[in-house]
């Protein structure tokens, strides 16, 4: 298909006014198949919805014949000439109407009862339509609510008083989705909200109104069309199933693998992090709702799967579906998130923010939906709701826990696919590190490192580059940093200890490391090196300190983890200290090769 | 703008919207003598050309159009007016 012609479904009006015989002329010669009969049943002039209604349809494969009822005969068509109807056998009718076609408005004055009234009477009179096609045709319905009405005749009270039109048409909204809750053939297309959106100064046309019964622009119209796309595509099973999220620079602001998790733009510091929170819920939102998650990412996968330990993260790893971070192309990890989670890549959108990769997958994969979402993380949640593509048709409870069933097979699909347990895989990324004393062309490194690293950091003690030397050449103190090279290349310098000596205990001043390399077991090979360092001047215990800070929670645990005992109650603020007998000590790590410096 | 550079201007218009890359427009051309310039595609004609010029025909002047040239007049009298 054509670029031009694939995105029909995201041009613009004008675009699609100057060029839609043009394509509706190209997109027939392909002979699409689906023959889809839909009888169009209007309160206005129809033909320019359905003239935008007819291209999205082709571009979708359908092959659409419409019938239409001549202007306002809506109500005649569907109750008295339903044998002509049902002779064109139509699969859906879609009842188009306005609050032009209203025929009650309650009078002025009204009292409670006389609005009540006329409500049910109008209620009845679409009833009727309803039955009638359920009856003797027994097609899907589509039936519009109302806008409101483009005058409040009093003001504000309007939407309140009995007589109001505008709470005329709310009540009889209400009614209406009343009714379609009750009736499964019988399918609301939400025009309030619809043009709400558009706006209604945007959405009524008074000069085409007045010409040609035509009651809204072109903009409407494209708007009605486009929904209506939405509806039809969820009925035959064509509604995206899957979001495929990029990370860097798309749920978080910033690079994960060069700025660190510390530094990511996420939660409510700045307005970027604040978007970038929004959006995130809009994913989660769109998860509990039935829709899947899933991660494509160029990235080191640990440090991929990082972010979502942010504290600010509102995604967790858990809501993910699929998770691929690594740096083969994107439309092949596409394919794989595909086959991991049996899903068609045609019920999948893809949002980037990078131009290039949209690019390739678009081009790469067709039937992927790949939403222009720009670089903007504002603009992505209404460009995205603008696409219509998750539009559900029915909500069943199976829905909701869609996205449970399906993490957990990630887990499992994950597990079977790659490695027997975590060890194989932390094998697998053929780590080296370099773990030795400070020295002097690293001091600038370990001072900024301290300084910048919030949260796997013990004590959040901050040291100048002067106080980093002084201990250096203090044979009181013991200083370790740690280097971590793996497969995917060097994550630099990446963690501190500070040790000081009293008499036989060494005090743990500083333990940080970066979030970079979480999950290694980096902490193991410096605890290993850090005892014996220990053994060396003389200590037989080694005491360590947890000072609790906004940030830091993710490392409460974490010298019970490494097998040290409370020393003592906690704090009121929460600090805790913690003991390990040197005596007993055996090393622990497993999955580092350990080198000193000087060796690379 | 001249009335020729405003018919000259209409062209690709009419050609994209009644699909027809080599029609030619004359200020006598009409929904008579014009294929498939239907009431449908007169909608879309006067939606194109008034986004196109950025002007708006009043309802009173929409009906007094008989043919191209009654509207590149209108077209040229709006602009002149702006």
């Amino acid at each position: 298909m054509p670029p031009e012609v694939a995105s029909i479904e995201t041009a613009s009006v004008d675009r699609l006014i100057l060029k839609r015989r043009r394509f509706v002329r190209e997109l027939r010669a392909n002979a699409p198949v689906r023959e889809l009969r839909i009888a169009v049943l209007g309160g206005t002039t129809t033909n320019e919805v359905v003239d935008f209604l007819e291209i999205h349809l082709l571009v979708n494969g359908f092959n659409p014949i419409f019938y239409q009822s001549e202007f306002g005969r809506f109500y005649e068509d569907a109750v008295y000439d339903t044998a002509r109807l049902a002779a064109f056998r139509p699969e859906l009718v879609y009842v188009h109407t306005c609050y032009r076609n209203i025929t009650s408005f309650p009078p002025l004055p009204s009292t409670e009862e006389d609005h009540r009234r006329e409500v049910d009477k109008e209620l009845e009179r679409f009833r009727q339509i309803w039955q009638a096609l359920n009856d003797q045709i027994g097609c899907q319905i589509i039936q519009n609510n109302f806008e409101l009405p483009p005058i409040s005749l009093m003001g504000n009270m309007d939407a309140v008083v009995s007589g109001g039109r505008t709470r005329f048409l709310l009540d009889l909204n209400a009614a209406f989705a009343a009714e379609a809750r009750q009736n499964p053939r019988l399918l609301i297309q939400d025009i309030q909200t619809i043009a709400s959106r558009v706006g209604l100064p945007r959405w009524f046309d008074w000069d085409r109104w007045f010409s040609y019964k035509i009651l809204y622009t072109p903009e409407g119209n494209l708007a009605i069309a486009r929904s209506l796309n939405a509806m039809i595509k969820s009925m035959y099973g064509m509604a995206k199933k899957v979001l495929v999220l990029d990370l860097d620079n798309t749920l978080w602001g910033g690079v994960i693998g060069d700025d660190g998790v510390d530094k990511i733009q996420i939660g409510r510091e700045t307005p970027l992090a604040e978007a970038y929170t929004a959006f995130q819920q809009y994913c989660l939102d769109q998860r509990k709702r039935g829709v899947l998650l899933a991660v494509c990412s160029k990235n080191n996968d640990e440090t991929a799967r990082g972010g979502f330990s942010h504290p600010d993260s509102v995604l967790k790893l858990e809501h993910f579906s699929a998770f691929k971070a690594n740096w083969e192309p994107k439309h092949e990890n596409l394919l794989h998130i595909a086959r991991d989670l049996n899903l068609g890549v045609d019920s999948f959108v893809f949002v980037d923010d990078n131009p290039a990769e949209r690019h390739i997958v678009a081009a790469q994969i067709p039937g992927v939906a790949v939403p222009d979402v720009g670089s903007d993380v504002s603009r992505f949640i209404p460009i995205i709701d603008a696409g219509r593509y998750f539009e559900p048709i029915s909500l069943s409870k199976e829905d909701f826990e869609r996205a449970a069933m399906y993490a957990n097979r990630a887990e499992l699909t994950a597990l079977e696919s790659k490695f027997e347990d975590y060890g194989a895989y932390l094998d697998s990324m053929e780590m080296e590190a370099e773990i030795d004393s400070f020295h002097n062309v690293y001091l600038e490194r370990i001072s900024q490192l301290t300084n910048k690293t919030n949260q796997y950091n013990l004590t959040t003690r901050r040291c100048t580059l002067a106080e980093m030397e002084s201990f250096q050449s203090d044979p009181a103190y013991v200083t370790l940093y740690g280097r971590l090279k793996d497969k995917f290349g060097d994550n630099g310098l990446v963690t501190v200890i500070l040790g000081r000596k009293k008499d036989d205990e060494l005090h743990l001043d500083l333990w940080l490391m970066s979030c970079r390399v979480l999950k290694r077991d980096m902490e193991l090979a410096m605890l290993d090196t850090l005892v014996r360092r220990a053994r060396a001047i003389g200590t037989s215990r080694l005491v360590g300190y947890y000072i609790p800070t906004k940030k830091n929670g993710m490392v409460a645990d974490h010298y019970e983890s490494l097998g040290f005992k409370p020393l003592s109650e906690a704090t009121p603020e929460g600090a805790t200290t913690w003991v390990l007998e040197l005596g007993q000590y055996t090393p622990r790590n497993t999955h580092i090769a350990v080198i000193g410096r000087g060796h690379d | 703008m001249t009335n020729e550079q405003i018919l000259q201007e209409l062209q690709p218009i009419f050609q994209d919207i009644l699909d027809q890359p080599d029609l030619v427009l004359t200020p006598e051309s009409n929904g008579q003598n014009v294929e498939d310039w239907d009431s449908l595609a007169h909608v879309n004609i006067v939606t194109a050309v008034q986004k196109h010029f950025k002007v708006k025909f009043a309802l009173g002047e929409l009906q007094e159009l008989k043919n191209v040239g009654d509207m590149v007049e209108l077209i040229r009298r709006k602009l002149g007016a702006s």
